[in-house]
């Protein structure tokens, strides 16, 4: 290139100055604002002040039941937190804080750890303090620099002991938690959801924390808040609607047995929602908010009774006679044998295949049945017949098909997958052969490797109270217009629907297991059962699987209660078919605005003298004598 | 005096260089006095003083290479950049503040950035493509092989990924291609799909824009080709059609940074941070500052990076808005000084290579300190010869070097 002429050189390098001299000049300007004029608002009141950040925690969203009525919602408490400082100063805080806040040296250390792994953030020494404790604290506020007093939401479970199960709880997020990706994002002292519908539903029901900034001196005291920059409030968590119904939640919760275990578990028929999902012994989730009193946790640990094991989506038992509408259902779907057909053998209380002698429960025999007699009164010897017809390869092959070796997908944590062989296979690798062929006659009455959750086994009876189509069953409502999932469905005709629901219908009929359980206004119709056979199982546990509806009608509330160990003598008749009964009546009363009464079963009303005309004493049809 | 001159060239740039280098010492010094210490913040002083006597040694050796070697050396230099760069994606190691990148070389005992080195060949290579021209670029044609040459390198920083020094090129590039004589309009063309990029933040304003700069491309139409306005249009259409999948492509520490630029209070405890720190720190500085080593926010470990990317937030704590005034004045002088030198030089090449140094610098001085302030998006730019960073400052005398050098080669 020809060297530039001077005078374009002279031009342009005023062009380069002006523009230089105007960037310094932006420059200089923005300095002069903050320093000189201070007109921005970024100047502490004293220089030698400092500006703290500090979280505003965001009220976790409400929890609703089905009728708008609130299950868990927050109330203001007071926590007492310190700002960062040294290790050693926060030592020292720790050890004269502790009179007044009762921190044993458990905590001062676990909270020294804590800090330890984030010495950025104020530490959390002590959450909803009770009032007293904050009254000394502002007393000796001058003594204790470094230190904040702040008002926080604070979780209450109205349900209490009721929904212990299905709340779950909320406590501080742990150090193992603040690691996993899960909670990336996550700062100590956050309240996270530990268990139930609070941990399924921590994301939406967190919220997003606000941020407010004040301005401390020297020794750590606020002195104010900062207004340099806009504190940014909270965004209080989404709420949850669920299909739950409390006042059923609280009713069960009264009725079920003191000092007995087990579950109960109400789908609604329309939309497969849980109504109601209990857990006894339950415990109350109020206990958990701000962190457990050692004594309640260890209480709750080492009860044998096992009060946090969560029996209606955990607990896993053999489902026994109750399994064998799932036999009676894939029969009829494979089409190997038609409702009215009787077995060629009549039931004399035992069955012989290939070389095996079975027994029926009931020794003296039940006769020639046909399925809705099979069904009601749970004869072994024609559900063999069936199931030497079904095949085992085709009743394991329906048995996955229908989900017994899944989970139902309930919105919950933790749900136990039911057990049940997935495939031949699985006695090889269990026991290193090929399953004997009669292996069909244990899993055809609902015994053998099989045990399901209560919710897995209210799960296929919702589909026999529909049209075979089972949902997922939900706790959170969905969204408006949203239908329900259908997880698998049975293809039978309603004529055969109709069958095994008549079966079911003679339980609780005159003569039936479950007839003392019928209820004046509603068509309680259901199975009962009894599961045999654990090695550490005293005496049985008591199953009933059923539904109800008004006479005429479809079902419209399936049912399940099981009670474990109920005793000699005692059993699904006796035990849960009365549980499941008045808690079905009690939602259904209430559904169809009618009064609810505390003698609702036929056995309430012979036992307290009410008189019930409306008891149906003569037998529909021709049932054989039976038990 | 004419031996100063012999054995500085240029005695007023050598004073301004060694003047803010001394000025950078001395502040980090100050940055390393904390109530809480911190052994690496607190020897950093040593460390700078002694890499700015190795500078020094550079300075003179660099002084005395004849300006045509310079010329000579400006495409191996450029060559082996640009392999150095692509070998920190195989070798390249983390350090210091900037531990998350990849952008150290580490040779031996000796550890430096590759990117440095790139300012130095960018600005080179690029005073040799546009002295060799015939005439100044008059068209956008002719700026595509001096914007692809610059590309190389750009591309490579953007990829470590160094927003700062990527910035920085941009300015080399803009700065060289205004001192060769491209008009100001081809220049606007240019930059107009990076204003695009960040104006599609919000359609509206981009539709607006987009429609005047049609506009604008009518009303020039017989000063350019019609072949290149559909082409800036196209850029232009691109630039806001890429924004989002662009954005999407950011590390989220990047999007922090830009993010809180707009609201500080975004992520008040990562980025946003720094800048609300930063900000009180220069604000409770004053007229006159806390004095030297004096400041409180920086003592209590307050600010972030205080010696290195955030050290003139420590400068307008301590030494108050006079001490920024000082500083300022100071930057702006040595620039000017650039400028000056370039004014007089008739050699083109000796031009460009000054205005290149002068555009690499005024980026780094004016987004750096600009970022303490809040006016510019947090990048991680160094302030030049004042902040902590040995091949920084080495690379920073190295062009003071090589400006004394070109210019007096009349």
């Amino acid at each position: 290139m020809k060297p530039i002429n001077p005078n374009r050189r002279h031009e342009m390098a005023r062009g380069a100055s002006l523009m230089l001299l105007f960037l310094m000049a932006i420059l200089a300007l923005s300095f002069f604002r903050a320093q000189v004029i201070r007109g921005s608002s970024w100047s502490l009141q004293s220089d030698s002040n400092r500006l703290r950040v500090l979280s505003v925690p965001a009220p976790r969203g409400t929890v609703f039941d089905r009728f708008g009525r609130i299950v868990a919602d927050n109330v203001p408490s007071y926590s007492v937190a310190l700002f960062p400082a040294s290790v050693d100063s926060i030592a020292a805080s720790l050890v004269r804080l502790a009179p007044i806040l009762n921190l044993s040296d458990e905590r001062i250390e676990a909270l020294l750890e804590s800090f330890r792994m984030s010495r950025q953030r104020p530490l959390f020494v002590k959450m909803n303090a009770p009032f007293e404790e904050i009254v000394a604290l502002e007393e000796l506020r001058a003594e204790f620099p470094g230190i904040f007093l702040e008002m926080r939401p604070r979780r209450r479970y109205v349900g209490g002991e009721a929904l212990g199960h299905v709340m779950g709880y909320v406590g501080e997020v742990s150090m193992a938690e603040l690691e996993s990706l899960e909670f990336a994002g996550y700062e100590q002292g956050m309240i996270v959801g530990k268990d139930g519908l609070e941990r399924q539903y921590e994301d939406g029901l967190q919220g997003v924390n606000g941020v407010r900034f004040v301005e401390v001196d020297a020794v750590g005291r606020i002195v104010g808040s900062f207004e340099g920059q806009a504190a940014s409030s909270a965004l209080p968590g989404t709420d949850l609607h669920l299909n739950l119904d409390l006042e059923l939640m609280h009713f069960i919760h009264r009725i079920f047995p003191t000092s007995m275990r087990g579950a109960v578990v109400a789908l609604d028929v329309e939309t497969g929602g849980v109504l109601a999902l209990y857990s006894a012994p339950s415990f109350d989730p109020n206990d958990f908010v701000g962190g457990i009193d050692r004594a309640i946790w260890d209480a709750l640990n080492t009860d044998p009774a096992n009060p946090l094991f969560n029996r209606a989506v955990v607990g896993r038992y053999p489902p026994a006679s109750t399994w064998k509408l799932a036999s009676a259902a894939i029969a009829l779907e494979l089409g190997v044998v038609s409702p009215n057909e009787r077995m060629p053998v009549p039931c004399t209380g035992s069955y012989r295949f290939q070389n095996v002698v079975r027994r029926c429960w009931n020794a003296n025999g039940h006769g020639s049945l046909d399925m809705a007699g099979a069904i009601a009164h749970s004869c072994n010897v024609y559900f063999y017949q069936l199931g030497v017809r079904i095949g085992l390869e085709r009743l394991v092959r329906e048995g996955n098909r229908l989900g017994f070796t899944e989970r139902c997908g309930v919105d919950l944590p933790r749900e136990s997958a039911g057990e049940f062989p997935d495939g031949l296979d699985w006695w090889e690798r269990r026991f290193g052969a090929r399953p004997y062929e009669n292996e069909v006659l244990s899993l055809v009455i609902g015994q053998g490797p099989n045990s399901q959750t209560p919710l897995k086994m209210a799960q296929f009876y919702l589909a026999l109270a529909r049209d075979g189509s089972a949902p997922a069953p939900r706790l959170s409502r969905p969204a408006e217009g949203e239908e329900p999932e259908i997880a698998w469905t049975l293809n039978l005709s309603p004529a055969s629907l109709a069958t095994l629901r008549d079966g079911l219908r003679q339980v609780t009929e005159v003569g039936g297991t479950a007839f003392y359980s019928t209820l004046e206004h509603w068509d309680l119709i259901g199975k009962t059962g009894t599961a045999q056979g654990g090695v550490e199982q005293e005496s049985p546990h008591a199953w009933f699987t059923g539904m109800a509806g008004p006479w005429g009608g479809e079902p419209e509330i399936v049912i399940v209660v099981i009670v474990e160990e109920v005793g000699e003598g005692q059993g699904g008749s006796s035990v849960s078919a009365p549980i499941a009964a008045k808690a079905a009546d009690f939602h259904l009363r209430r559904k169809y605005g009618m009064e609810t009464t505390e003698i609702q079963t036929l056995r309430e009303h012979l036992e307290a003298g009410v008189p019930a005309p409306w008891a149906r004493w003569q037998p529909r049809g021709q049932i054989p004598e039976g038990g | 005096m004419t031996d100063l001159h012999q054995w500085v060239r240029d005695p007023p740039l050598f004073a301004l260089a060694l003047s803010l280098s001394l000025f950078g010492v001395a502040m980090i010094y100050s940055a390393g006095v904390l109530n809480v210490p911190s052994p690496i913040v607190q020897g950093a002083w040593v460390r700078q003083f002694v890499w700015l006597l190795i500078s020094l040694v550079a300075f003179f050796v660099i002084t005395r290479i004849e300006s045509r070697w310079i010329e000579w050396a400006a495409i191996p230099i450029f060559v082996m950049a640009v392999i150095f760069l692509a070998a920190t994606f195989a070798v390249g190691t983390g350090a210091g503040t900037a531990a998350g990148t990849r952008s150290w070389l580490q040779i031996g005992p000796m550890r430096f950035q590759p990117a440095e080195l790139a300012k130095l060949a960018g600005i080179l290579g690029l005073a040799k493509l546009l002295a060799s021209r015939e005439s100044p670029p008059g068209s956008l044609r002719d700026i595509v092989a001096p914007a692809a040459l610059v590309a190389v390198p750009l591309g490579l920083v953007v990829l470590q990924p160094d927003l700062g020094t990527a910035l920085a090129f941009v300015g080399i590039l803009f700065a060289a291609l205004f001192w060769a004589g491209t008009p100001l309009l081809v220049l606007c063309l240019l930059a107009s799909p990076g204003v695009a990029l960040i104006l599609s933040f919000d359609t509206r304003v981009w539709s607006i824009y987009f429609l005047l700069l049609i506009a604008a491309l009518y009303l020039v139409r017989y000063r350019v080709y019609l072949v290149e306005s559909v082409v800036v249009i196209l850029a232009n259409l691109a630039a806001g059609t890429i924004a989002a999948p662009a954005w999407a492509s950011l590390a989220q520490y990047q999007k922090n940074r830009l993010l809180v630029f707009l609201d500080p209070g975004m992520d008040p405890r990562g980025a946003g941070w720094n800048l609300i720190q930063s900000k009180v720190a220069i604000g409770s500085g004053g007229l006159f500052g806390k004095g030297f080593t004096e400041g409180t926010q920086k003592r209590f470990n307050f600010l972030p990076e205080q010696h290195t990317d955030f050290i003139f937030s420590v400068v307008g704590e301590e030494l108050g808005f006079f001490g920024v005034m000082v500083a300022i004045t100071l930057f702006a002088a040595l620039l000017l000084r650039l400028v000056r030198l370039a004014e007089r030089s008739a050699d083109p090449f000796a031009g460009i290579v000054l205005f290149g140094i002068f555009g690499a610098w005024l980026v780094h001085i004016f987004v750096n300190v600009g970022m303490t302030i809040g006016i510019v998006p947090i990048t991680g730019i160094p302030l030049p010869f004042v902040s902590y960073g040995g091949t920084f400052l080495l690379t920073c005398w190295v062009l003071v070097a090589v400006a004394a050098r070109v210019a007096r080669e009349e």
